[in-house]
């Protein structure tokens, strides 16, 4: 159930309860499990996590793409402007992706149709959902390119993407992604495939758009440093299951779950910068379990968890909440140490 | 050894000889199975035959164009009155015996080039494959029938005027194959132990290019079986031999009083090519370790 | 530009391909056993020894080979492919003759398998396991194991004798009168069964390149930007996957123009129509010498030629290409 309290105005997106089941050769695996959380006009949420977490599964399903026809939600809301998007129409859903909900990829090298120029592929979203003639996407798209900084657009918009660096690429994909001015947009891992210094310019260029166009941002990322500073809440994934969510602020300065403290650690700098103490540089044993342990009726942290006990093994903990919307799906989440 | 770890069973990987592993996977094939045992019927039926039914196949043993069934002929007679399951029986020895030597021919041919060419690179790669696109260029069935019509139409020159033009595409596939392989680490062991050149390209690289060559080799055996039977059909083969294409092209003018004539060896040949392409997929499915996961 | 120096020098690699082609040839034709004077002399029932060197003189045949190589290239440059003994005319107006048909032919078949074969591509990678994507495996199989004339010949049976609704053989009904268009529609159902009987070989293999190529762009990360942006399905699948997919079946097409080529020899044979292929035939019997190596060069060419159109389509289509020299 959605435990934090505090949030009064009604969220822009409410995921309730989602559970999203993934079909493999060894069963129906729930890559994601019981995911609740509030997104509110405006805001900034970064999902953290390993790889095989179920991040890029929960953009998926609030985009209506999970992989078919093996994907499917199983259980739960996405509301969506009151909307429940789990229950729309393919129709419908084609409607608000691009257009309300648009999303930027992990791989900007290769997340561009390689045959079209990158002006026909940001005036095709334009044509899409605001029905602007050729001529009219085709200026708008220059005018794109130009508030995603890229040098001299009139030229480059009939550049093809193999032509672009990589990180000019992303670029073209968030110019992309906000063409149609979206309410939310979902950025996965956006910087991971791009030098450090690229990095820091697409984070910045993100920052920039938010604060010109008031888009709510969903960004998810392994990279807590990219979470410090660019959101305001974060949810920590483990297996699929929400470990813990909070304030960026309160879970980096008192994560109340092993797993948070484990890949806080893991970024010694981070702590650095916001207290002066800091911990033991150390990192967490082990690796995510399989999807076959996926859903299984226990903590599935515990395999890789110090502090364990029977009781970890035997139960899912449910979640403990604390102030400001801060809670942790770990039975001793009380006990943790700062 | 005797440390008790456990075991995950999902990761538990068997280590186990891979041809042992591509055969198990080829006979779960069914229908790569039921194209091997068709075509080892077929081979049979070449190879015995024409001793169990010893009718001779030039000879005149009945009224023209009887019909399958009639007087005792199964399969009928052709437009000189010739027992057609007599031809077909021993026409499929010329057939098969073609196929195979064309295809070790241009088998040969094409592991020869596409192996020197991917081992050495530079300029000796380049001719190479200058030479192989020009003989890409070349329109095949022109080019060997007129190697046929000009140093005569007997069975070697058959073989090769069919094994000089089907060579590009396994120079192509060997080459492809040898330049990955040449990269790879134990590649460059045996290299660094001064291994030669002949022995890197003779038991260190070319058994490890074998698979698609392999596969590529079984089909080639059946275009091959079907370049000949187009020689054959525009009456360029050897006039004392039967085979399947022959049989087609000398009866052609007549299908209009007995299509059957024309009919029963091209489903001969269409079984025995599709069976030998059952058997090259079903090998390839077995020795393509990418496709294995699947 | 850049795009004109590209042809040019495509263009030269093509006629330094050619010329090879006629050496070799003309190399092979030499070395054969026997030769026209044999022939001619076989044609009319024995000749002395002086009327054979008499025609030997006549065709050149005393000279050096070398010589004569030179000779024919000179002649090949001037567009002038020698003489033919057997049909009394020379090679090239031979050839102009004939090969509007074969062209007609080769070209058809091509779009054909190209067309029909990337629809069914289309539609069974869009579904793996439906009827249609077992309809292009059986396809597939059928259409490399079926000899070509003997697909042709059951055809012909099917469609020609037993149903009769197209004609047996030849390219035009000589008794039809009529203008334009009557004779564009004879032409048209004169052409309908060898197309598709050439087609036949080639349509599966394209149509199952066309699946593999089609179900791995599908899966790639641009398609996933292109469904993020709420495109409709057929946008998706017609504008953004299959632009992409076409790339590898028209570089396969292009490596098989040889293979239609050759195909077409067969098939012309069996539709009786008036090509180089039954042109090829009819001289690599009676040996006619100059004949043969006008057809060989000519098919080299028309092959040649198929290779740099699929360049330029491949250019046309990927700018990954056309980009680079």
């Amino acid at each position: 159930m959605n435990t934090h309290s505090g949030t009064s105005a009604p969220a822009l997106l409410s995921v309730k309860n989602l559970r999203v089941e993934i079909k493999t050769r060894d069963g129906v695996v729930p890559v994601i499990d019981d995911l609740s959380f509030d997104l509110p006009e405006g805001g900034n949420i970064s999902f953290v996590g390993e790889s095989g977490c179920g991040k890029s599964m929960t953009a998926l399903a609030l985009m209506g793409l999970l992989p078919q026809p093996a994907g499917r939600i199983a259980a739960g809301n996405i509301l969506f402007d009151g909307e429940d998007l789990a229950r729309a129409t393919d129709a419908r859903l084609r409607e608000i992706r691009g257009n309300d909900i648009s999303m930027i990829f992990q791989e900007p090298m290769t997340s561009l149709n390689p045959v079209y120029t990158i002006g026909e592929q940001i005036a095709e979203v334009l044509r899409r959902h605001q029905g602007k003639s050729r001529k009219e996407a085709h200026a708008r798209a220059i005018e794109l390119l130009d508030s995603v900084h890229i040098p001299s657009p009139q030229l480059r918009v009939d550049d093809y993407p193999h032509q672009l660096s990589g990180g000019q690429r992303q670029r073209v994909m968030i110019a992309i992604a906000l063409a149609c001015k979206p309410r939310i947009l979902i950025a996965d891992e956006p910087t991971t495939a791009l030098d450090v210094t690229v990095q820091a310019q697409i984070f910045d260029l993100l920052t920039e758009l938010r604060e010109v166009t008031g888009t709510a941002i969903i960004l998810i990322t392994h990279d807590m440093g990219a979470v410090a500073q660019m959101s305001e809440r974060m949810v920590v994934m483990y297996a699929g299951r929400k470990a813990e969510e909070g304030r960026v602020r309160d879970v980096i300065q008192q994560p109340r779950h092993p797993y948070t403290k484990g890949l806080i650690s893991a970024v010694p700098h981070l702590l650095d910068t916001i207290t002066d103490d800091r911990p033991e540089l150390l990192e967490i044993p082990g690796i995510v379990p399989p999807l076959t342990e996926f859903g299984r009726p226990n903590c599935l942290f515990a395999s890789r968890c110090d502090s364990a006990t029977e009781k970890c093994q035997a139960a899912r903990p449910g979640e403990i909440a604390f102030d400001n919307g801060h809670s942790s799906a770990c039975f001793y989440a009380d006990e943790m140490q700062p | 050894m005797n440390e008790s770890v456990p075991v995950n069973t999902s990761d538990n990987i068997r280590a186990r000889h891979p041809m042992a592993e591509a055969f198990e996977m080829f006979m779960g094939n069914y229908a790569a199975v039921a194209a091997l045992i068709v075509l080892i019927l077929i081979i049979l039926a070449a190879i015995f035959g024409p001793m169990l039914y010893p009718t001779d196949p030039f000879e005149m043993v009945w009224a023209p164009f009887s019909p399958p069934g009639a007087e005792g002929f199964l399969l009928g007679t052709d437009y000189l009155g010739r027992d057609m399951l007599a031809g077909l029986l021993t026409g499929a020895r010329v057939s098969l015996a073609i196929g195979l030597a064309a295809a070790f021919m241009s088998v040969f041919i094409g592991i020869t080039i596409g192996a020197l060419a991917g081992f050495y690179r530079g300029w000796i790669e380049e001719i190479l494959m200058r030479i192989t696109e020009f003989f890409q260029v070349l329109p095949t069935l022109l080019f060997s029938m007129v190697i046929v019509a000009l140093f005569g139409a007997s069975l070697p020159i058959i073989t090769f005027a069919i094994g000089i033009v089907s060579w590009t595409a396994v120079a192509r596939i060997t080459r492809s194959e040898f330049m990955r392989i040449r990269e790879l680490e134990y590649v460059t062991a045996s290299r660094s132990t001064g291994a030669s050149n002949a022995k890197l390209i003779f038991s260190v690289i070319l058994p490890n290019a074998l698979p698609p060559i392999i596969v590529q080799a079984a089909l080639m055996v059946g275009s091959a079986i079907l370049f000949e039977a187009g020689l054959s059909f525009l009456g360029l083969s050897d006039p004392n031999v039967v085979s399947w294409g022959q049989i087609i092209g000398s009866n052609r003018q007549y299908i209009l009083d007995a299509s059957f004539t024309v009919t029963i060896p091209g489903v001969a040949i269409f079984v025995t090519v599709l069976a030998i392409s059952l058997v090259g997929d079903g090998l390839n499915d077995a020795l393509n370790p990418r496709l294995r996961r699947r | 530009m850049e795009f004109l120096r590209i042809l040019i020098r495509r263009v030269g690699y093509a006629a330094i391909l050619l010329l090879a082609v006629i050496v070799l040839n003309f190399i092979m034709v030499h070395l054969a056993p026997g030769d026209i004077a044999d022939t001619i002399a076989g044609d009319m029932g024995g000749a002395t020894e002086e009327v054979m060197a008499e025609i030997r003189e006549d065709y050149g045949l005393d000279k050096p080979m070398l010589v004569q190589l030179g000779s024919y290239v000179g002649g090949v440059l001037q567009g002038d492919l020698g003489h033919s003994y057997f049909f009394n005319q020379p090679v090239t107006k031979l050839i102009a003759e004939r090969l509007p048909a074969t062209l007609l032919l080769v070209i058809s078949a091509q779009l054909l398998a190209l067309i029909i074969g990337t629809l069914l591509g289309v539609i069974s990678a869009r579904k793996p396991n439906g009827i249609t994507s077992h309809f292009v495996s059986l396809l597939a199989l059928f259409g490399y194991s079926a000899p070509v004339f003997w697909t042709g010949i059951m055809l012909l049976i099917t469609f020609s004798l037993l149903i009769p609704i197209f004609p047996v053989a030849g390219m035009v009904d000589v008794t039809l009168e009529g203008g334009f268009w009557t004779r564009f529609w004879d032409i048209a159902h004169h052409l309908v069964l060898p197309t598709i009987t050439l087609a036949s070989i080639f349509l599966a293999l394209y149509s199952r390149l066309c699946r593999a190529s089609m179900m791995e762009v599908l899966g790639s990360d641009y398609i996933r930007t292109a469904r993020a942006k709420g495109l409709s399905e057929s946008q998706i699948v017609l504008k953004h996957a299959l632009k992409n997919s076409l790339s590898p079946v028209i570089t396969l097409a292009g490596l098989q123009f040889s293979a239609v080529v050759s195909g077409a020899v067969l098939v012309e044979t069996v539709f009786s129509w008036p090509g180089l292929g039954s042109l090829a035939l009819q001289s690599i019997l009676a040996r006619d010498t100059p004949t043969i190596l006008g057809i060989l060069f000519f098919s080299a060419l028309v092959v040649i030629v198929g290779n740099l159109l699929t360049d330029l389509a491949l250019r046309l289509i990927d700018p990954r290409i056309r980009n680079q020299s």
